[in-house]
């Protein structure tokens, strides 16, 4: 049993407390996939709205055991050239203006000297597989990617290798750990959802997002702590067309804090608006609304 | 047959039993619609053995972890386990009878399952079926083409309207094509130096470069298509229509609503037209109901608008405009709807009427936020539809 195999939590409990020792607070509902696709070496996919740590949780699983975190951020027209490999083609002339120089050149022999190993450069999925160690893969925004790339990504996620068809197929010594996310702006396919365990990852209770504000922006005070979860819970309820997630809550308690509050008021509340809420209709939509009912952890007008 | 049994240790028969449990439950959420596969049930048996029954939460997120993979069935999802499994991760004995019968060749457990679970997950109301009393007149009155065209949808007769709807499915647009990111093998375009380079190794001393183009795809369209009780004739026209644009386009996208509203696209998948539209009136439960744009606009908004209306997409809006709601939503979410599409066409039937002017509140909001208003009542007037999509801006 090799060293990295050995961490892998022995079940829900164990991973919650993994993830607990590295500042991610883990329901059970998140915790029980997570240990899933570790124990099964499944990647899992993660949807969910906007901030509510999806891609954190990548940067902890990778802190958490030791492992390389390799990202790869998606975007409209990625192909493999910048996601997986690429020929170094400059040094592949180079090198047939060096053999046609030099007389003794046979198109194979030629062949397999620009295709071998060093002339490939890796890019973030190969760069996974070839690891020396196991990493933590994280393939983040994939609904930002179009449709074609998906169908790239098969292959790696269900066998972990890759075939290069120059080259032959690369297979992974140490599986990845691979996490993908993706906020739906589009339908991800049927065929990689189903080589993926999925996972919802919702906003958490008023608990559990207060301990998660106390680590996070250790030295809050227990009212402003108190006073800045209760009034984004109950901003959720509002119909809002962002509503915060949980980094905007983070941030918001940073920001706070860096104007020394030592409890909240509707005052400072309309100063720093802009750090928790992002479109101006939901910023004046809060700020027409019953702003001391939701301080009060109240729906507003009720 | 007792495939009920709580205590699930290490013993040899065990995983049978969890395993016949878990595939009755596969079959269960297949019939309340979940894409349910073989293979997923052998995940759902994998995960329990990991996680084990005792915890009936950790159950829970362990088999949905495999077995839902679209937020949208979660749902459906917890109230089938619901009513499957209970505290002791046993399945429950209504269920148990229920699966029993079936196997014993008596009263279909699945039928009765499926009614029990239709019953709560949906209530397929369709559109009223074609009117038999107006056949009589069809053949006397169907005067050829030209007249058709002109032809009011509302006014037309059964055959009629059969007739004009071949019409307007075979109407083509013509979209001019986006160019995308990605690129292809091309005989003319970049130079493609990783292809270039390979075929310098095939053919030693020689020098033929390969091109590479990017690749066109046609623009993504969403139709967003009312129908309420006032809309009737024209909606069942107009899905023929987006019917006849998404088997030939990759990206449309088509929404109904009423009262609520309802993503359609993938009911109009189906190649037949008859398939497709009664698909998706099983799935549309408010035909010829009332209307309340501003709140189907806002649904829009908040699901769909950052899922659909990327990449400069035209929003092409085919409603009445006449609003049961009252007209702050609609004000607020159309002037958000304005900042998403690239394009809105807003397709109108009551323009048809000379002397048209809007009064109503819903068609004075929308209004100076369209880029295009058009009438929309007869196949004349799609023909037009095309040529304002044809215009780029």
């Amino acid at each position: 049993m090799t060293k990295d195999q050995s961490q892998i939590p022995a079940g829900v409990d164990q991973t919650i407390a993994l993830l607990a020792q590295h500042d991610y607070l883990a329901g059970r509902a998140l915790a029980t996939p997570v240990f899933l696709a570790l124990t099964m070496q499944r990647p899992l996919l993660l949807e969910g709205e906007a901030g509510v740590g999806k891609t954190e949780l990548a940067k902890v699983l990778a802190s958490a055991f030791g492992a390389p975190l390799i990202r790869l951020q998606c975007y409209e027209g990625l192909d493999i050239s910048q996601a997986a490999y690429e020929w170094n083609v400059a040094r592949q002339m180079l090198e047939i203006r060096l053999a046609e120089a030099s007389g003794n050149h046979s198109a194979a022999n030629v062949a397999k000297d620009l295709y071998r190993r060093e002339m490939l450069i890796e890019r973030p999925l190969l760069a996974a597989l070839t690891s020396k160690q196991r990493p933590v893969l994280l393939i983040d925004e994939l609904d930002r990617a179009d449709e074609p790339f998906e169908a790239f990504l098969l292959e790696l996620l269900s066998e972990y290798q890759m075939s290069i068809p120059e080259l032959g197929t690369i297979r992974a010594e140490h599986p990845p750990i691979v996490l993908i996310t993706s906020n739906r702006t589009r339908e991800i396919h049927d065929a990689l959802k189903r080589r993926c365990l999925y996972t919802w990852v919702d906003y958490p209770d008023a608990q559990r997002e207060l301990d998660i504000v106390r680590r996070k922006a250790p030295g809050i005070s227990e009212q402003l702590g108190k006073d800045v979860v209760r009034f984004v819970q109950s901003s959720r309820a509002v119909d809002l067309f962002k509503p915060p997630g949980v980094a905007e809550t983070i941030d918001w308690a940073h920001a706070l804090q860096a104007m020394n509050t030592v409890s909240l008021d509707s005052e400072r509340i309309d100063e720093t608006l802009g750090v928790l809420l992002k479109y101006q209709d939901d910023i004046e939509r809060v700020r027409q609304s019953d702003v001391k009912a939701m301080m009060e952890g109240r729906l507003p007008g009720q | 047959m007792t495939p009920v049994q709580s205590d699930l240790g290490e013993g040899p028969e065990k995983p049978t039993l969890i395993g016949e449990n878990v595939v009755h439950f596969g079959r269960f959420l297949r019939h309340a619609g979940l894409p349910v596969g073989p293979d997923r049930i052998t995940n759902a048996m994998r995960v329990l053995a990991l996680v084990g029954v005792q915890n009936r939460d950790d159950m829970h997120s362990a088999l949905a972890s495999v077995l839902v993979d679209r937020h949208e069935n979660q749902p459906i999802f917890d109230g089938a386990f619901e009513m499957f499994w209970d505290r002791a991760g046993e399945i429950k004995p209504t269920v148990a009878q229920l699966t029993q019968d079936a196997q014993a060749g008596q009263k279909s457990a699945e039928q009765v399952m499926h009614a029990r679970l239709a019953q709560q997950f949906q209530t397929p109301i369709g559109p009223r079926p074609n009117d038999e009393t107006e056949q009589a007149d069809a053949a006397a009155t169907f005067s050829g083409r030209e007249r058709l065209r002109e032809q009011d949808f509302a006014s037309m007769t059964q055959e009629e309207f059969r007739a004009a709807s071949r019409l307007v499915r075979a109407l083509q647009l013509p979209l001019e094509t986006v160019k995308t990111r990605r690129s292809r093998n091309a005989v003319r375009g970049q130079i493609d130096l990783r292809r270039t380079a390979q075929r310098m190794v095939r053919t030693p001393d020689t020098l033929r470069p390969a091109f590479r183009q990017r690749i066109e795809q046609d623009p993504p369209i969403v139709v967003l298509l009312d129908i309420s009780g006032s809309m009737e004739r024209y909606a069942r026209m107009f899905l023929h229509f987006t019917h006849g644009l998404v088997r030939r386009y990759q990206r449309v996208d088509a929404l109904v609503f009423g009262t609520r509203l309802t993503n359609i696209s993938r009911c109009l998948r189906d190649r037949d037209v008859d398939v497709a539209l009664s698909n998706a009136a099983h799935q549309v439960k408010d035909w010829h109901g009332g209307t309340r744009i501003g709140s189907s606009l806002r649904d829009f908004n908040q699901l769909w608008a950052r899922r659909l209306l990327g990449g400069n997409a035209t929003l092409i809006l085919v409603t009445d405009g006449l609003d049961r709601d009252d007209g702050t939503t609609l004000t607020r979410e159309a002037a958000l709807l304005r900042r998403f599409a690239r394009r809105i066409i807003w397709l109108n039937p009551l323009l048809r009427y000379d002397g048209f002017e809007p009064k109503a509140a819903g068609i004075r909001t929308l209004l100076p936020l369209t880029d295009h208003f058009l009438p929309v009542h007869n196949v004349n007037s799609l023909a037009e539809l095309g040529e304002q999509l044809k215009r780029r801006h």
